[in-house]
C-alpha cells in the first residue's frame, strides 16, 4: 500500500480517498483493502475538494455541549468529483445539485470539511 | 412452520423507577399469560439490547432474572429491525426443531433512565466513528439527509410528511397505552421546533420507556392461530454516506424476497405494520414496499387509505411516532398490534379484515431491513 496520507480525520486540512488499481473502485472510508474486489495495495490520493451536493440537513438540535455551541449547522452529503460520496458541513444556503468547494473550519474542537458554493464554472461549463 | 402464540406490551411513556429488566419482565409475563404457557415451557430466549443498561450477555441476565433456564439464548442487535429479526430467527429455530417455544423480548427505560441528550448521543453512534460522528450529526440528521434527497427526487413536501405524524397520532388517540393522547394537525407539525431540517419535532418519534414480548411456537397453544408465512432480510450498508441510491434500498429487496418466498402479492395484504421512526421513514418504506406508488403515499394518507376503516389499515396503535419508541421494544409494538388485529382483540381499533399482514422493520439509516408476512390460520 502507498503511504498513508493525513486527512481531516487526523487533523490535516485535506480530504483523502483510496483508489483501487485492480478494479477501479474509489472508496472514502479508509481500509487496508478494496471493499469492492478485496485487492490490497490501494493508492491514497488527496481529493480536489470539489463536488456536487447530494443531500442536506440543517441540525438545530444537538446532543453534546461542544456541538450545541454551533447550532444551527448544516450537515451535507457531497458527491466528490473523484467519484466517492462524503459527509461534511456546508454553508446554510446550499441546495441539492449545487456545485461546491471545500474549506476547513473548526468544529467542536477539531477541523472539519465545510463546503461552500463554488464560484467558477468547471470544465463542463457548470458554474461552481 | 411457526405460530405467534402470545403477545405482551406495556404502555409506553414514563415508567418512573422501572429498570430495563423490569419492563422486559412485565412484557414477558403478559406474553406468557397470553399464550397460556408456564415459564418452564419456554426453551428459547431471544432479546434485544438496552442502551441504558448495556450488557454483553443480556439474554442470560434476563433469563436468570425472570427465572428461566433455556436451552437456547442470546441477544440480537440490528437497531430498529431487531424485533422482526428476532422473530425471523425464532421462526427458523422453531421450524428447525431447535426449540418449541421461543420468548422474544425487549424493554428499556430509555426515557427516565437517562437524559434525552444521552439517548440522542448514544444513538448517533450508529454513524461512522471517524468520518461521520465528528461532524456532529444526530439520528434525525441522518434521516434528514435522506428526507431532503427523497423530497428532491420524488417531489414530496414537508406538509406531505406531516400527514404521517397526524395519522399516527390519530391512531394513538384510540390506544390507552400510547405515549401521546393530544390530537395534532399538519399545522402543528409544521410549527413544531426544527430538529434536523426538513425534520421537525413532530416528524420524529419520541424517547419512551416500555417493553414488548412475544412467543413463537411450533404449534398454536390457544385459539389465536397467527402463522408466520414467511420473512426475509436485506442489509445494503451501515452508514448513510455508504447508502445506495434511493431506488436500491433494502426494503425493496427484502419485500421482493418475501413475496417470492410466500407467493403473496401486495394486493393480498389486508393490514400493514411499518417502521416509522420518522415521518420520512414511513413515507419511504410504504413506497419501497409497494403499499403506495412513488411520491403517492401522502395522498393515500389524505384519502384515508391507511386509516382504521381504509383499504390498508396501518400501525393502528399509533406507531413509533405516537405510541412511542423504547428502542427494540418500540417496533415490536407493531407486531403486538398486528396480532391483536388478526385475532379480533383490538377493541375500538379493530379493523374489518386483518387476515393477512405485511410487517417491515428498518435499522440504522435504512441499513437493515426485515419484511414479514403473517397470516391467520384456520
Amino acid at each position: 500500500m502507498s503511504e498513508k496520507l493525513a486527512d481531516w480525520t487526523m487533523g490535516e486540512a485535506a480530504i483523502v480517498y483510496q483508489s483501487c488499481a485492480a478494479c477501479g473502485n474509489r472508496q472514502y472510508f479508509r481500509r487496508g483493502f478494496c471493499a469492492s474486489c478485496g485487492a490490497t495495495g490501494l493508492a491514497e490520493r488527496r481529493a480536489s475538494g470539489e463536488g456536487t451536493v447530494y443531500a442536506t440537513s440543517l441540525v438545530c438540535r444537538a446532543a453534546t455541549p461542544e456541538t450545541k455551541a454551533h447550532v444551527p449547522y448544516n450537515i451535507v452529503l457531497v458527491d466528490a468529483d473523484e467519484g466517492f460520496r462524503m459527509m461534511a458541513h456546508g454553508d446554510s444556503d446550499l441546495a441539492i445539485g449545487d456545485r461546491v468547494t471545500a474549506r476547513f473550519v473548526p468544529f467542536a474542537g477539531r477541523l472539519v470539511p465545510c463546503f461552500a458554493k463554488a464560484s467558477q464554472p468547471d470544465k463542463t461549463g457548470r458554474w461552481r | 412452520m411457526s405460530y405467534i402464540t402470545g403477545v405482551g406490551l406495556t404502555p409506553f411513556g414514563k415508567h418512573e423507577g422501572s429498570s430495563s429488566l423490569d419492563l422486559m419482565s412485565q412484557a414477558a409475563a403478559l406474553a406468557l399469560a397470553d399464550a397460556g404457557l408456564a415459564r418452564s415451557e419456554i426453551d428459547g430466549i431471544l432479546c434485544g439490547y438496552s442502551t441504558v443498561s448495556p450488557h454483553i450477555m443480556l439474554a442470560t441476565v434476563f433469563a436468570e432474572h425472570f427465572g428461566i433456564q433455556p436451552s437456547y439464548a442470546h441477544a440480537v442487535q440490528v437497531g430498529g429491525a431487531t424485533g422482526l429479526a428476532m422473530t425471523m430467527l425464532a421462526h427458523t429455530l422453531v421450524d428447525a426443531g431447535v426449540a418449541r417455544h421461543v420468548l422474544v423480548v425487549a424493554g428499556e427505560n430509555r426515557l427516565t433512565g437517562q437524559s434525552r441528550d444521552a439517548s440522542i448521543q448514544a444513538l448517533a453512534q450508529v454513524g461512522h466513528p471517524d468520518y461521520e460522528v465528528p461532524l456532529g450529526p444526530t439520528i434525525p440528521a441522518y434521516y434528514g439527509l435522506v428526507a431532503s434527497r427523497y423530497m428532491h427526487e420524488y417531489g414530496l413536501t414537508q406538509e406531505d410528511l406531516a400527514e404521517f405524524a397526524v395519522l399516527m397520532r390519530r391512531h394513538a388517540l384510540m390506544h390507552p397505552g400510547a405515549q401521546f393522547h393530544e390530537p395534532i394537525t399538519v399545522a402543528d407539525v409544521m410549527a413544531s421546533k426544527p430538529v434536523a431540517l426538513p425534520l421537525k419535532l413532530l416528524d420524529c418519534c419520541p424517547v419512551s420507556d416500555g417493553g414488548a414480548a412475544f412467543i413463537i411456537s411450533r404449534e398454536p397453544t390457544t385459539d389465536a392461530r397467527v402463522r408466520i408465512r414467511g420473512c426475509a432480510q436485506a442489509h445494503t450498508h451501515q452508514h448513510v454516506t455508504a447508502a445506495p441510491a434511493l431506488d436500491k434500498l433494502g426494503a425493496e429487496i427484502a419485500v421482493a424476497k418475501v413475496k417470492a418466498a410466500t407467493g403473496i402479492a401486495i394486493s393480498d395484504v389486508r393490514y400493514a405494520a411499518v417502521y416509522d421512526s420518522f415521518t420520512i421513514t414511513l413515507a419511504m418504506l410504504l413506497e419501497d414496499l409497494g403499499l403506495a406508488g412513488r411520491g403517492e403515499a401522502a395522498a393515500r394518507v389524505r384519502a384515508g387509505h391507511f386509516s382504521r376503516d381504509g383499504q390498508m389499515p396501518l400501525n393502528t396503535h399509533g406507531g413509533l411516532l405516537s405510541y412511542g419508541h423504547c428502542g427494540v421494544g418500540g417496533a415490536m409494538a407493531h407486531l403486538v398490534e398486528t396480532h391483536l388485529q388478526m385475532t379480533g382483540r383490538a377493541g375500538e381499533r379493530q379493523v374489518r379484515d386483518a387476515s393477512l399482514a405485511l410487517l417491515h422493520g428498518d435499522g440504522g439509516v435504512l441499513s437493515s431491513h426485515v419484511s414479514m408476512v403473517l397470516e391467520r390460520a384456520r
